[in-house]
Order: structure tokens, then sequence, then C-alpha cells
């Protein structure tokens, strides 16, 4: 199976600030904030009171009845990026090429709404610990197992191939991605939707993000409060979000004649071994793991033309990821468009990673880096090129994009214009 | 030449025992180790009884600050990761961290823990959780904690495909294997016994609502009543096969396929999961392993114990063994159900049968359920072709088959 390469033919994104593919980029290419104080619940008593949220409705979306029942709100992005990747893609599947189509979703938190919605109802607003099973909804069982995911748009797009979940937390998006890339490399899969979703604006983690002084405070200034690579930032911003690909053997979207946005070029993940959320100052094994990815599609530091930063807008994070790119690219580091669109439509933990390689996607297709909004003062400790406040054109022939999580997980992927002409 | 993946390092926390060798005693002994669940009062439940680890003592695996910041689930990967090191020969720390991975499977996460904090934040007087709940809650908790403290600091994991994963993630080793990581641990823990997570479990409509331990999970029997839900699981020591020989390792077997599908279709009160795509499975992984199915010298099915799903995975097996399976085998009665933790308990299990030389008799059924009939194993016997196929299906659709070839028996005695 050597010599299996992957592309990207279909893109669907939910993100804050437009739930579509084409709302989603304008968003970030005009630099409009997608964040805002939280509305689906009375968010006063907590620390950090603000998040982008989606405006999202799951019927214009096309969601059955069926589907709006029984899915939690992460799942139902996911049916709708899926239903949008697949039409961009203009996938027609046979029987037989649906044995080989598969799903690869990425989810940190999974079902974590609707347990805690049904929590307070089956324990009576914590009164109980022993809770009411007889008071629970009837998709519980699929609410506390986050792979209904993965199982939920196999059934939609009847895919029979492999199908799976992933959650590493904050890297469960390119990780996502990157495990679909090897079972199309290794010839276990020839189409996969690919990509993830998480809707984690929900009391509970919320309260856990306040616990640890993790999100941002700026409650008086929602649209200005995700502030990554500024010196005057105080945390990310909490926020909802899917993107789904459509990941395809080269050859054959080659074949039927498929527009291709771009190939993968490179995966790959590393632990830190440090701290379950501490990041060791020198950015060494998210460095470790962009060279691993350069080195896989044979592209040199510089021909780097952008880099999707993990840019959460904490002072460990973006000093962590600053170093990183220097280590990994050395001077090329300082020339290279960095931009973090967590500073417009905030960060949707697990799925933030996948919409992150959409925006990839997007950029190498239209020639256009999203900028880093909210940015107006220097921290002498990010001193590189992150690309402020306007989008900018330029072509972009290779784009990298990293992710970095609790548990010490650091991935990195990278994106390359087209695939080079492969020998027949 | 690909690299291949063998498996040099057992560690098992499960009902049947803490360790491989106690889990082995307890599967020769065919001693069902179901019992009232007593981590809560489970009065109130239709389903009161599980698996539970016996004398689990988490303060023996991990010290006071990692504990205090982890779920129980947790705690149980924390001490299987550790006596697999152990029986693998390897140190507790990786000595080439880079060289070491760690992918486990996971479909409940820390829900202890996380509804103890839901309890705070909702019934508490203030709306707040501890510093640990970000931590401890998700499903990635256990890989990352486990990360740091062997320093395993090559590309980790975690899946979920319900009780699929468990295979999963040693087929994902094997592929890490592959690429260039020399030892990937993976495998699974769970612990869904806590009154949250077993109410969630009761809307699956599989669990079992019959109040006698020794009778209430019987796959393949005419009295199958569905499945008694059970923490704990196996972590295992997956290597590069040269890396195992040239440090003198004892080596299992090798993880040599792997093959998963998908129903495309839910699990409801009338389905019975797809046959031909579980078949596609079982046979994606003898082509991957390059077997002819008449060559499997034994099987370890799902037992899921809900009669029509009993039913379609015989004849899954059928439809794969041409109508003649080679002999089956389950130990899932003996322990419940883990889930994707209970999966990675049946390589375990087949593993332990090609190192002791001895395949071990099925845990029922006593009386074969109509559809049911297979040659189940009835008393304990020599492996033949040392070719095992370990089978698992996940909730809402998930297939998954491995295929596991044996090493020829070490000289540990059989106890």
């Amino acid at each position: 199976m050597t010599g299996r390469r992957t592309v990207v033919t279909g893109v669907g994104v939910v993100a804050p600030g437009g739930a579509s593919r084409d709302r989603f980029w304008k968003t970030i290419t005009e630099g409009r904030t997608a964040t805002r104080r939280i509305s689906f619940f009375d968010p006063s008593p907590f620390r950090s009171q603000i998040a982008a949220e989606c405006d999202f409705d799951p019927v214009a979306a096309g969601l059955t009845d069926a589907e709006r029942r029984r899915a939690d709100r992460y799942v139902q992005f996911a049916l709708a990026c899926s239903a949008e990747a697949v039409a961009d893609a203009q996938l027609v599947l046979t029987d037989a090429e649906r044995d080989r189509a598969g799903v690869v979703l990425g989810t940190a938190v999974g079902g974590t709404m609707a347990l805690e919605q049904e929590y307070v109802t089956v324990s009576d607003h914590g009164r109980r610990w022993l809770v009411d099973a007889a008071r629970g909804g009837p998709y519980l069982y699929q609410a506390l197992v986050p792979s209904s995911l993965a199982a939920d748009v196999a059934c939609r797009h009847g895919l029979h191939g492999p199908a799976q979940v992933v959650s590493t937390g904050c890297t469960s998006g390119i990780d996502a991605i990157g495990y679909a890339h090897q079972m199309i490399v290794d010839g276990e899969a020839d189409v996969v939707l690919a990509g993830a979703a998480d809707s984690p604006i929900s009391p509970v983690t919320v309260a856990s993000f306040d616990a640890i002084k993790a999100t941002s405070p700026d409650n008086d200034d929602p649209a200005h409060a995700s502030r990554p690579f500024d010196a005057d930032r105080h945390g990310f911003v909490l926020a909802e979000g899917a993107a789904v690909l459509v990941l395809e053997e080269a050859g054959r979207a080659r074949r039927r004649g498929a527009h291709v946005y771009c190939e993968v070029a490179g995966y790959a993940s590393r632990s830190n071994g440090y701290h379950m959320t501490g990041l060791r100052p020198d950015g060494l094994e998210m460095g470790l793991a962009v060279s691993d990815a350069l080195r896989q599609g044979r592209i040199a530091p510089e021909q780097v033309s952008y880099i999707s930063a993990h840019g959460s807008g904490t002072r460990q994070n973006d000093r962590h990821e600053t170093a990183a790119f220097k280590r990994a690219l050395g001077q090329a580091a300082y020339r290279v468009p960095i931009s973090s669109i967590k500073s417009m439509v905030g960060h949707s933990l697990g799925a933030i990673g996948s919409i992150e390689m959409a925006a990839c996607a997007l950029a190498i297709e239209f020639g256009v880096v999203p900028p880093t909004a909210n940015w107006s003062t220097r921290d002498p400790e990010c001193d590189l090129d992150y690309v402020p406040n306007e989008a900018r054109e330029v072509p972009v022939n290779v784009a990298l994009s990293v992710g970095s999580g609790f548990g010490g997980f650091q991935s990195a992927m990278v994106f390359r214009r087209r695939p080079p002409a492969v020998a027949a | 030449m690909t690299a291949r993946a063998v498996v040099t390092g057992i560690g098992v926390v499960a009902p049947s025992g803490v360790g491989a060798d106690a889990h082995w005693r307890t599967v020769l002994a065919g001693a069902r180790r179901t019992g009232p669940i007593t981590l809560f009062d489970p009065a109130g439940y239709p389903t009161r009884h599980g698996g539970q680890v016996p004398d689990f003592t988490a303060d023996s695996h991990a010290d006071s600050r990692q504990l205090v910041q982890t779920d129980r689930w947790t705690h149980l990967g924390f001490a299987a990761t550790r006596l697999a090191l152990a029986d693998a020969g390897l140190p507790e720390r990786a000595p080439d961290p880079y060289g070491y991975a760690v992918t486990l499977a996971s479909s409940s996460g820390g829900n202890l823990f996380g509804q103890r904090e839901l309890q705070r934040l909702w019934g508490g007087p203030s709306r707040t959780v501890g510093a640990y709940q970000s931590i401890a809650w998700f499903y990635a908790a256990s890989v990352g904690q486990l990360s740091i403290h062997h320093q395993f600091k090559g590309p980790s994991g975690v899946l979920v495909a319900e009780t699929a994963g468990g295979l999963d993630s040693l087929a994902h080793a094997a592929r890490a294997v592959r690429r260039g990581t020399p030892v990937v641990i993976a495998g699974a823990t769970e612990c869904p016994l806590s009154p949250y997570a077993l109410a969630c479990q009761l809307r699956s409509g599989l669990l079992s609502d019959v109040d006698d331990p020794q009778r209430a999970y019987r796959p393949f029997d005419a009295s199958a009543s569905g499945y008694l839900p059970a923490e704990g699981g196996a972590v295992f020591v997956v290597e590069e096969l040269g890396h195992a020989l040239a440090r003198g390792a004892r080596i299992y077997g090798e993880v040599s396929g792997w093959g998963s599908t998908h129903d495309a279709a839910h699990t409801t009160a009338d389905s019975a999961g797809d046959v031909g795509q579980y078949a596609r499975a079982m046979r994606l992984a003898l082509d991957r392993a390059d077997v002819a199915a008449a060559g499997i010298d034994v099987v370890l099915p799902d037992a899921l114990g809900v009669p029509r799903y009993d039913r379609s995975e015989a004849e899954s097996l059928r439809a794969v063994f041409a109508d003649r399976p080679p002999p089956v085998t389950t130990q899932k009665p003996l322990t419940g159900r883990a889930h994707q933790g209970g999966s990675a308990l049946d390589v375990a299990t087949a593993l332990l049968a090609f190192a002791h030389d001895t395949l071990p008799a099925s845990a029922g059924p006593d009386e074969v359920a109509d559809g049911c009939e297979l040659d189940f194993l009835r008393e304990h016997r020599r492996p033949r072709s040392r070719l095992a196929l370990v089978c698992a299906r996940g909730f809402d659709g998930f297939n998954s088959a491995l295929v596991l070839r044996g090493a020829a028996p070490t000289r540990r005695e059989t106890p």
C-alpha cells in the first residue's frame, strides 16, 4: 500500500459566527469575533461568563426528526457538517465503496451537555447521589458513551468502513484527521469523513475551567476577550462547533475528477510527559511534532506559508508555542504568517483542531490567511508575525496547524496545495 | 519489511483478579466473580449486580497526589499499566521516552469523579467544582496521567467505540509500531459503576435484571437475559518484534490481524446487529493476518447475552467459517462486561491460554439457545494452530475483530 496519498475533497463547518463553510470563512477573514455573554444559561454565578456560541438551527441544517430527538448538540453539529462536506465533495458511493468508507471523529468532552442536563433531572438538582434512573431520557447511554458521534454519522451516510471516535482532549480534532489519513495511507479505507465536534458550553464545563482560572474573566467586553499573543490576554474563551472534512485516497479523487482542496502531507503527535495542564516553556514536544509532520511531507521550514496556531490566549500557551515554532522552523519562524482563529471563534476544545484544519484548507483554496483578532499590545516573548487583526492575501502552498491539550498532548498536521504528480 | 507487533506484557485488573495469574486461575476454575454492586447501594436499580475488582487497593499502584486528581477508572489504569510493564520486564520510567507511547480505549471516562463534582455544583452551596474536575472526567485523563508518570512521550491516543474499542486500541498500537514507535501501551480499563453511569447504561436496554449474579449474564444460553456491567480491564505492552528479541523479552504472541466495520444502523429494541458487517470485520482481520478461516484454533466472541445479538453473532461466525466455526470460548460471564476493558480482557485470556498451553472451557452456555449452536469448548484442551480470533461489538453498530498468533508456550506452570 505504499504510495497512497490522502487529499481533502470536501469541507463542512459549524462554527460560532456562521453555521456553514462559507459563513465561517467570511467571519474569520473579516476578522469578526463571535464571542459573547453566555446565553444558554445564566452565567452570573461564574468567574468566566463568556463563550463563542453557535447560532445553530438543526431544522435548517436538514436534520431529521429522529436525529434531532436522539442526537446531543455536538452530534447534531457533526451531522450538519458531514452533510455539508459530502455535498461539497459531490461524493456518491456505491454499496461496495461504502464498505471502504469510514468515519473518524474527535471530541474532547462528548455528551457533557446532555449528561449535565439529565443529571439535574435524575438527581433532583443534585440532592440525590442515588439518581432516579427511571426519570432519565431515552438516549442517556448515548450521552455517556461518545462513540455515538461516529455511529450517527455512519448511519446518516450509510458508511460501513471503520468507525471510530478519538478523544485526546484538545488535540482530538487534529488527531482524528490524522488517524483517518493513516487509515487511507494504510489501505484500510478509501474515503473517510474526518473531523471533530464539541458543545461544552454547560455549567459544569464553565465551572471546571473557572476552578483553574484557565478561561478569560473579561466579562465586560466579551467581543474582545479572546486575545491570543496579545500582552493583555487573560485566558481562553470557551466555544462550541464542529468541522468535518472528506478525506479521500488521491487516485480515487483524481479518477472521479473531484475538486481537491489540498493534500494531507504529514501528521505527528508527541506528549510532553510534563504536567496535565502545564507546558514546558521550551516547546520541545510541539516542536518535535511539527518537525516530524514536515519531514513526512519532505517540506523544508522555508516552504511553510501559513501556521494556524493553537493560540488559546493563555500566557503559558502563547509562549510555549512561539518557542516551539522557533525550535522547529528556525529563522523561517520569523517570516511565516501565524494566526489564531480562536481570537474570533473561541476554543471549542476537541472540535477546534478540525475547524482550524478546515481554515487551512480554505486558506490554501483562496490564498487568504485569516488574522489574529484583538491583537493590540506586543508581548516581548511573542515576537513572531501573528497577522494582527486583518486578513492577508498571500499564496498558501503549505499550511501547518498545531494543537496542544490537557494531558500534555501536542499534535501537528500539514496540508499542501496539491499532490505532486504521482507516478502511475 | 513491515515491522511486526508482539505482546510482551499483560496487566490485568478485573473482577477475575489483580494480575494475569489471578485472572488465569479464575478462568481455569470457571468461577463467576460477579456479585452485588458495593461501590454504591444499588437497591433502587433494576440491575443490582456486576463485576467489581476484588480487594483493589489503589494506593499500592499510585501515590496519593495522583489518586486525589483522578477517578477510580484511572486508578485501575495505573495498576494495569504498572503490572504490564513489570510483566514485560520494562522499567517504570521509559528509558527512551519518544519510543514509548500509550493508546487506551475509554467509553465512560471518569464518571464517578464527575458525578461527585456535578453533585457539588448543583447540590452544594456554591456553584463551583474542584480544581481536578477539568483533568479527571474527560476521556483522555488516564492516558495523560500515564504518559506523564511513565514518560511515554511518543504518539499517544484515546479511542472510543463502546465495547469494540478495546480491540481497536491494540490495532492502533500495532499500526504505531509499524510507523516506528517500538513500544506502545494499549488496552483499556473502565469503571462504569457510579450511580449515574449505571442509570445511563440501563437506558441501553441490554442489561440483565435477573437478581442472581450466578444466573444473570448467560450469553448463548436459552435463559439469556442481558448482561451485567463490570469495571476493570487489561493493559498490554505491544512491542516491535526486533526490539523485544533484542532485549530477550518473553513474547506472548503477535497482533497479526485486525478489522473493523460499522453497521450504519443503531442499536434499538429490535436490532440484532448486521450479520454481514460483523462477519466482514472478522474476514478483514483474517485477511490482514494472512490466515485462512480454517486455521483458527479458538474464537472469543463478543457474547452480549442478549438473545437476538447472540443469535446474530453465531450466524456471523457460521458465515465466516463456512458453517463449521472453530471452538468458541467465552469468559465474559465470569467478570461481567467491562465494555472496552472487557474486550481487552478477552485478548489477555487468549494470550494467556497460549502461554499456558491450555484453551479454557467456555463459561456456558448450559442450555444452548436456538440459533446459537456453536462448538463451545466444554473442557480445557491443548491449542493446535495457536491462532485466536477475538471479536467485539459496540453499542450502535461497531464491529471489530483481532487475530492473535500465540507464541510457543512459556515454561510457566499452569496454576
